[in-house]
């Protein structure tokens, strides 16, 4: 028996998601006896990625389709290569013409929207269900999940053969990476599958990604998020720069980017991202309940806001009812001393 | 060309949604029911288009209780032409419905089949991708912006995390979309008057020939832990002090 993780990367690093995906994984293999953990690279001349997955402890074995087609993760294209290899529940290792035996008992991502695009397709190939979002692990087919916008929290149990999940990376700590150079004969082993032929339904265009410097929103161990407070965008500025002392990530709520404030790829909430960091900074939000629901997870939360009847004071660990445009710059002030 | 839209009937969004005592589920009795909100900016996408004039149809489906026909009036007020209903009072999971979904798109034959990328009871996020592998259509999942180019081709621009993504797809083509592609409408009071006298077609999942096998159990829905409120600081030294940055 096995666990099928697929990667997270970007062609040249394995991206934190993945690591936090392999502890969910390591959870699912301790209700399950005698099973081995595989993890999928699919890219395009992903071998710095490959390298870097070898030196992480507890997988088995690495399964790696490197090809052209899979510059861009296509569904498509992803689809029926995991399918073909759960389906043969098998694998052929071209140098050496062996076939493996695996049956696979769950295949497992992280929910990013590649996860979300790919794996309900795998499940309806397989003809399975497919558990979204997973939050933690009950046992080998039992897990619990958000529902309603994590009003409230499912404990679902799957009569399936084969489990397809993602998982809500910020609800598993990051599994670790061996640093030191491993000796060969400790490397995991690699296997390459098979070239695939491009499904010729769906073409990658174009990316318009945003740029940032700072950490990712959903993986910084810091956000700080501005509201409707803010104002207007010049004022986001402070928060840039308190982020930039923090090695932070910026965020906002709804009503800071339906003011046009910000991106819309800085909304955190129900219909935006769901963050977990170690600090909250919520500066200038009022904490309507869509936003609370996407900060929940967070370990320290703290609101800066002039209304002492900010219903955001309610959730937070630490409430500082003050002027916005007093707080940030001192605070900005304080940190750029103990620098 | 036809465009086919699938409506979920879900608790409104506005609803302060509460977890059932016995906690098997959430309170559903007397709560009000709506569209689905991505459903909506689905309908209201399809309906666009034909007013643009490269639509020719828009047929909404919907799976769910015969008062589901509330939804589906709702959404042909939008523009509409006709409704299918599939009539069911059982709970219908994301691989059912998307084979459900399949029968009717081998009826129709839509060129598109719009969908909202979840639902807002289940977030599952799941429905339009399995439709796509069951009919070997293209899938543009989380979409902001859908252009039809020839020859044949419709051009998605998905919201990823880190950006956008834009992806061209061989027609007929699944597309799911994201919050940001439109803003609903409200329907006008004629057109309300209008909607009353389009079809809505019934039929059931057995008609169809899919008998429904719901493979996930749900064993217990609780409440999410409570955040207590915290300790109020008088200032930012205090605040630094506390947090120790």
């Amino acid at each position: 028996m096995a666990i099928l993780i697929v990667a997270d990367h970007d062609n040249h690093t394995l991206q934190a998601a993945t690591f936090s995906v392999l502890t969910a994984a390591s959870e699912i293999a301790k209700h399950i006896r005698d099973t081995e953990l595989h993890l999928l690279i699919i890219g395009d001349e992903c071998q710095s990625v490959v390298a870097m997955a070898q030196g992480i402890t507890g997988l088995s074995k690495i399964l790696v389709s490197d090809h052209q087609i899979h510059q861009y993760p296509l569904a498509e294209n992803i689809a029926p290569l995991i399918f073909s290899l759960v389906q043969e529940q098998g694998h052929c290792n071209d140098e050496n013409r062996v076939f493996d035996k695996v049956e696979y008992s769950h295949i497992i991502t992280s929910a990013g929207t590649t996860g979300k695009d790919y794996q309900p397709r795998v499940a309806a190939l397989l003809d399975v269900a497919q558990i979204s979002d997973i939050i933690s692990v009950e046992s080998a087919d039992t897990f619990k999940r958000p529902i309603y916008a994590g009003k409230a929290i499912a404990t679902v149990q799957s009569s399936d053969a084969i489990k397809v999940l993602t998982v809500r990376s910020s609800a598993f700590t990051a599994a670790s990476l061996t640093t030191e150079l491993l000796a060969i004969e400790s490397q995991v082993p690699v296997v390459a599958l098979a070239a695939q032929a491009d499904s010729g339904k769906s073409a990658f265009i174009k990316a318009e990604l945003t740029q940032s410097s700072r950490p990712e929103l959903t993986t910084a161990k810091i956000v700080i998020s501005g509201g409707r407070g803010m104002q207007n965008a010049d004022n986001f500025e402070l928060l840039y720069t308190l982020a930039d002392q923090l090695n932070a990530a910026v965020g906002a709520s709804r009503a800071a980017v339906d003011a046009g404030f910000v991106a819309n790829d800085l909304q955190i909430g129900q219909t935006g991202k769901i963050v977990a960091p170690e600090l909250y900074i919520a500066v200038g939000i009022s904490g309507a309940i869509q936003h609370v629901a996407g900060i929940t997870g967070s370990k320290v939360i703290v609101a800066i806001n002039n209304d002492p009847d900010a219903p955001i004071f309610d959730v937070a660990d630490y409430c500082l009812v003050a002027d916005l445009f007093e707080v940030l710059p001192e605070l900005i002030a304080v940190l750029k001393v103990k620098d | 060309m036809k465009i086919l839209v699938a409506v979920k009937r879900v608790v409104d969004h506005k609803v302060n949604v509460r977890v059932k005592a016995d906690e098997t589920g959430i309170e559903t009795a007397n709560v009000k029911m709506a569209i689905n909100p991505f459903c909506e900016i689905a309908i209201e996408q399809a309906v666009r288009f034909k007013e643009q004039g490269s639509v020719d149809e828009v047929v909404l489906v919907c799976i769910g209780p015969k008062e589901a026909d509330v939804q589906l009036r709702a959404g042909l007020a939008f523009g509409a032409d006709r409704a299918i209903l599939i009539r069911t009072d059982e709970e219908v999971q994301s691989l059912d419905v998307a084979k459900i979904l399949h029968k009717i798109v081998q009826e129709e034959l839509p060129d598109v089949v719009l969908l909202g990328k979840q639902a807002i009871d289940t977030d599952n996020n799941q429905t339009g991708q399995m439709l796509a592998a069951l009919t070997n259509m293209p899938q543009g999942t989380f979409a902001s912006n859908i252009v039809f180019s020839v020859p044949n081709t419709v051009k998605v621009t998905r919201e990823v995390d880190g950006g956008l993504v834009t992806l061209a797809l061989s027609l007929p083509a699944v597309i799911t979309v994201d919050l940001r592609l439109n803003i609903p409408r409200y329907a006008s009071l004629p057109n309300i008057m209008k909607a009353k006298r389009k079809v809505i077609t019934m039929t059931s999942p057995v008609s169809l020939g899919v008998s429904l096998s719901p493979r996930l159990t749900t064993l217990k829905v609780e409440s999410p832990p409570v955040r207590q409120a915290g300790v109020k600081v008088a200032d930012v030294a205090e605040l630094v002090d506390k947090l120790q940055l």
